[in-house]
């Protein structure tokens, strides 16, 4: 019986700084064989451990189709991500993972996908914007919204303007304290659903920030028609277990780490946005 | 190892003089013995070798935030209920290390306790639900935690049924109790001149090989049967039928949350000694030179601020939405995770509540009471 607690070493191969308090590690696995079968979808994370100081549940970043490594883009929010900030290359971690259901790409062909981000680098769906990118072919028309409070806080600014030069990719961004260099717009990212020329019934939403954000850009898109099952984001919780065990996660009776991180609207339509789950 | 069909009983009968040669034939199969002792002021669960340690003439009065054991007139060694522990402890452990890492250079091992077979002499029918319910948390959902598996493996349960129920008691609500019907190695029933004896599983089977046990007289298998329905009779709580339960959370906005909330401390008392709550925390703890560590593993409780804790911010930051998430969640969210609610009517949650909060009553007033705080 494999052991769901314990952590394998993994090495850092590569160290990216992306902005003064986001940061990104290559990994792999120490044992070859274990990289070798380490299998991965766009929305799930991993459990990782620096040594002494703890675990902390991080998003996998890469395309699942990179078999040699993994990455993780981590920004500094407390004690183990700040200890974390200081690893270099050759420094080692330890592992867990992957946990919980990715983003629905499965159901994404064929489709138009809106892709909308609140906060800083909101790896969990940068993700999922790299892995349809990649695949371009199979899907339809992709807008792509980033929301920042301050236009100095985006980070993979070249990026954005390299998937809004692709045809059929529609970038859109806003912040709201905006400087003079800004091309995007002022306001709440939310705002620029309304903007949008959704196609009913062909359209899929997948969406990662705040909980206030992610509900109202959910109220925007069901005015818009579009249905509940079309409507999937991604949520943040206590998780210590990554196997739905440790209770910390739950939301009414779904474990944010194994039911989740990614759920359908119409599995927590009840609960979202109610104080206290 | 999960027993979910009633065990058919065909019981021996065990004069009250010979209880020894059961102990003797759980120790000649290679068990240690954890039955109920008194210590400070409360039943226990402590290694014993001796009948005559057992704890005899004790009955236990529980009530919303009392507890009291009282002497009996009689020789019987199981009139009380329970203490303020099930058999939780015994595979899911308050306090453990999982692994240990070395820092020069970073290495993970894991470190799985060494357990006994242990056997328990005395276990109530909520204990071995509560148990049931443990397993299919640690064994079946997520993946198999190894462990509580470990522990768990170690058991040999002998079951006893309930004579009589403590007014804290509802486990013929939940469909759990007051008679052992699932989950026990060897079942017991005690009567005044002795007990009826019968095996729950091929385990308990070889253990009884050893014992020396008659043919029990009719009159006995019928006392059996009606301090059961006495034991069922005498109790003064009762949870609503599981659907009606499930309307907890079109109740979330009812005004009695806040006026449990004004009573409750917080203090977590009720979810230590739940036989199903299963949350954990995980630890670091670091040597002293800094070259190891430890990652350890204990009871955490939905009441605790860091419980709902994430970078700072609680999604729980009051008293009503702890209360409201553990009842909502022991009450309904259990039954989608589980299939049953996660409650087996033990009533400990009301005995060892400081304040006396009361998770019927609470519950009862919740749903049928008053209109929704619009």
């Amino acid at each position: 019986m494999s052991d769901l607690h314990l952590p394998r070493t993994a090495i850092i191969d590569e160290r990216i700084q992306e902005s003064s308090t986001i940061f990104t590690l290559r990994l792999r696995f120490e044992d070859a064989a274990a990289q070798e079968v380490f299998e991965f979808s766009p929305g799930q994370f991993n459990m990782v451990t620096h040594f002494a100081a703890g675990e902390i549940p991080i998003s996998i970043v890469n395309d699942p189709k990179d078999s040699h490594y993994f990455d993780h883009t981590i920004r500094v929010v407390g004690r183990v991500s700040e200890a974390m900030s200081k690893l270099q290359p050759g420094d080692r971690v330890g592992i867990r993972g992957p946990f919980g259901r990715g983003w629905p790409v499965e159901d994404a062909v064929g489709r138009d996908v809106l892709l909308v981000t609140g906060g800083l680098g909101c790896a969990p769906l940068v993700s999922v914007i790299r892995y349809l990118m990649k695949r371009r072919s199979q899907f339809g028309h992709l807008h792509i919204l980033q929301g920042v409070k301050h236009s100095n806080d985006l980070i993979w600014r070249e990026q954005y303007d390299a998937w809004a030069r692709e045809p059929d990719v529609n970038v859109l961004l806003a912040a709201d304290v905006v400087t003079r260099e800004w091309h995007g717009q002022q306001g709440m990212v939310t705002e620029l659903i309304g903007q949008l020329n959704l196609r009913h019934g062909r359209t899929i939403a997948m969406l990662c920030g705040p909980e206030v954000m992610m509900l109202a850009a959910i109220a925007n898109l069901r005015d818009l028609g579009i249905a509940d099952h079309q409507i999937w984001f991604s949520m943040e919780r206590n998780m210590q277990c990554g196997i739905g065990q440790c209770g910390h996660c739950q939301i009414g009776a779904k474990y944010v780490c194994q039911d989740g991180p990614v759920f359908c609207y119409s599995e927590l339509a009840d609960l979202m946005g109610a104080k206290g789950f | 190892m999960q027993q979910s069909a009633k065990i058919e009983r065909q019981p021996g009968f065990l004069p009250r003089s010979d209880l020894q040669q059961l102990l003797d034939g759980i120790v000649q199969s290679g068990y240690q013995v954890l039955g109920p002792v008194v210590q400070d002021g409360a039943i226990q669960l402590k290694a014993i070798s001796d009948a005559t340690e057992l704890v005899k003439g004790v009955s236990n009065v529980q009530e919303p935030g009392h507890y009291r054991l009282q002497q009996t007139a009689g020789e019987r060694l199981f009139d009380w209920n329970h203490g303020p522990q099930g058999l939780k402890p015994l595979c899911f452990a308050p306090h453990e290390v999982l692994w240990v890492e070395q820092k020069d250079p970073l290495s993970f091992a894991a470190r799985l306790p060494e357990v006994k077979p242990t056997a328990v002499l005395g276990v109530r029918a909520c204990d071995l639900s509560a148990l049931a319910i443990q397993d299919r948390h640690f064994l079946h959902a997520g993946g198999a935690d190894p462990h509580y598996r470990q522990r768990r493996e170690q058991l040999l349960l002998i079951g006893i049924d309930c004579a009589h129920s403590a007014a804290s008691c509802f486990c013929a609500s939940t469909g759990d109790g007051p008679s052992v019907n699932q989950g026990y190695d060897i079942g017991m029933s005690e009567l005044d001149e002795g007990f009826l004896v019968w095996s729950g599983s091929d385990k308990g089977k070889a253990v009884l090989e050893r014992v020396a046990l008659t043919t029990p007289q009719t009159e006995q298998l019928e006392q059996m049967n009606s301090q059961s329905e006495q034991a069922a009779g005498e109790q003064q709580r009762k949870l609503s039928k599981p659907e009606e339960l499930m309307r907890l959370y079109q109740r979330l906005e009812h005004a009695h949350w806040q006026q449990v909330a004004d009573r409750c401390l917080g203090c977590g008392n009720c979810t230590a000694v739940c036989p199903t709550c299963f949350c954990y925390d995980t630890q670091h703890e670091v040597s002293l030179d800094g070259q190891s560590a430890q990652n350890v593993r204990q009871w955490d409780s939905c009441f605790s601020a860091s419980h709902s804790s994430m970078g700072g911010f609680k999604v729980r930051g009051d008293i009503l939405s702890r209360y409201r998430q553990w009842l909502t969640h022991k009450l309904a969210g259990w039954q989608e995770q589980q299939g049953r609610i996660g409650c087996t009517g033990c009533g400990r949650c009301i005995t060892w509540c400081p304040v006396g909060i009361d998770l019927t009553k609470e519950t009862d007033t919740i749903l049928w009471e008053g209109s929704l705080d619009e």
